[in-house]
């Protein structure tokens, strides 16, 4: 064996491991990536209500520390109120093989809901009940009724 | 007789807090997993959180800014427990300690959210989700590595056990004013704490198939809360106080 000195850092905690300078002296062999853990991914809710949105995935042995991880990773900053884990490998997707079924999507504007002329019967709405409240005398709207 | 029961409760509290964080700070960068680290580095800051809203209310009473308490004072004036001041690179200790620690902590801070101090009372409502996380945690790892592991992170944790398990005793060293704190309606006291501990540790432990040690004296490791501590604590507060003490004026 080699007589070199431990590994020196400017971090006083890694002084105190003693680890060799060198690597290959290290006494452990390293495990397997992954070894004892699969992966997770993580759905964040912000509020109550609001769609669970898939914010990453984390590395665990079972669902329950999962769930430990997906809350210090993905919700110790942002204003949360649930989170979802879900196993990586219990997610089905269709295959980037398939991404053809979307080809012609952007073609289908018939589809999107800007096709409905919904503005002009709002705005006649408003417009007819501002000339009713007008005729009888009654303010338009809280605010002028007030100050 | 009542304020110096209080304060020496809250300065109590506010040690272990500090100095625990502290040494659960140490692992950042170290622990076994990237989830790990920032999950074990939050509840670490979560600790030191608690520490300051506790010196915060002692300079309510009279003591100083909590930068100065948590600074500035000498090692014999702090009042942590033994338990919090050892120093380990074993995770399975880490991982024991923060069991045994935090339950003693969920149970301390459920009793003061009945408080007859308000403040205290107030601060044990509001962290309660944060400790609740940080005993599920540690329990979470109990069970996982214990009953739900291999025989050698049984083995490991159930050494971990024995070695953390009568140190953690300490955590419930009596004070000079458990008859105030109690007839004061301020806190349940110490004995009280300890049975409550030591029943849930033992759920705990069943359900994990650990066993539970043999504790010989109880009263083996107390000091701390007079300030009598082990020599792990000296080296610790001249590392956490070497940069704020080249300047205290300093702002930051």
């Amino acid at each position: 064996m080699s007589d070199s000195q431990p590994l020196q850092s400017l971090d006083p905690r890694v002084n105190r491991l003693g680890l060799p300078s060198d690597p290959a002296e290290q006494a452990f062999t390293p495990t397997a990536p992954l070894e004892h853990l699969e992966t997770y991914e993580v759905f964040h809710q912000a509020k109550t209500g609001a769609r669970h949105v898939h914010v990453g995935s984390v590395h665990a042995p079972s669902h329950a520390v999962a769930v430990l991880f997906a809350k210090e990773q993905f919700g110790r900053r942002s204003q949360t109120v649930n989170m979802w884990v879900v196993k990586t490998e219990d997610i089905v997707a269709i295959s980037p093989d398939d991404a053809d079924f979307f080809t012609t999507t952007p073609e289908k504007d018939f589809r999107e809901a800007s096709g409905y002329k919904v503005m002009q019967k709002i705005n006649a709405f408003k417009k007819a009940r501002k000339e009713a409240a007008e005729q009888s005398g009654a303010p338009t709207t809280p605010t002028e009724a007030g100050v | 007789m009542r304020d110096e029961a209080i304060r020496n409760l809250a300065m109590r509290m506010a040690d272990d807090a500090l100095i625990y964080g502290h040494r659960n700070a140490e692992w950042t960068g170290l622990a076994p997993t990237l989830e790990e680290d920032i999950a074990f580095s939050s509840t670490a800051q979560d600790k030191f959180g608690h520490a300051q809203s506790l010196y915060a209310f002692l300079q309510s009473l009279g003591g100083p800014d909590p930068d100065t308490a948590a600074f500035m004072r000498d090692e014999k004036e702090f009042l942590c427990c033994h338990f919090v001041e050892f120093e380990t690179i074993d995770y399975a200790v880490a991982l024991m300690r923060h069991f045994l620690f935090d339950t003693a902590e969920r149970l301390r801070y459920g009793f003061l959210e009945r408080s007859s101090v308000e403040p205290l009372a107030q601060l044990a409502r509001k962290i309660r989700g944060e400790i609740k996380y940080h005993t599920l945690h540690a329990r979470t790892w109990v069970q996982v590595l214990g009953a739900q592991g291999n025989e050698e992170s049984r083995l490991r944790m159930q050494s971990a056990a024995n070695h953390c398990y009568p140190m953690a005793f300490s955590i419930f060293e009596p004070s000079a004013h458990e008859d105030v704190l109690r007839a004061e309606g301020i806190f349940a006291g110490e004995v009280e704490l300890q049975e409550a501990w030591r029943e849930e540790v033992a759920k705990v432990f069943a359900e994990a198939s650990l066993s539970v040690p043999e504790v010989a004296d109880v009263t083996a490791h107390y000091g701390g809360r007079r300030g009598y501590h082990t020599d792990a604590l000296a080296p610790l507060i001249a590392e956490m106080t070497e940069v704020y003490r080249i300047d205290p004026t300093a702002t930051w």
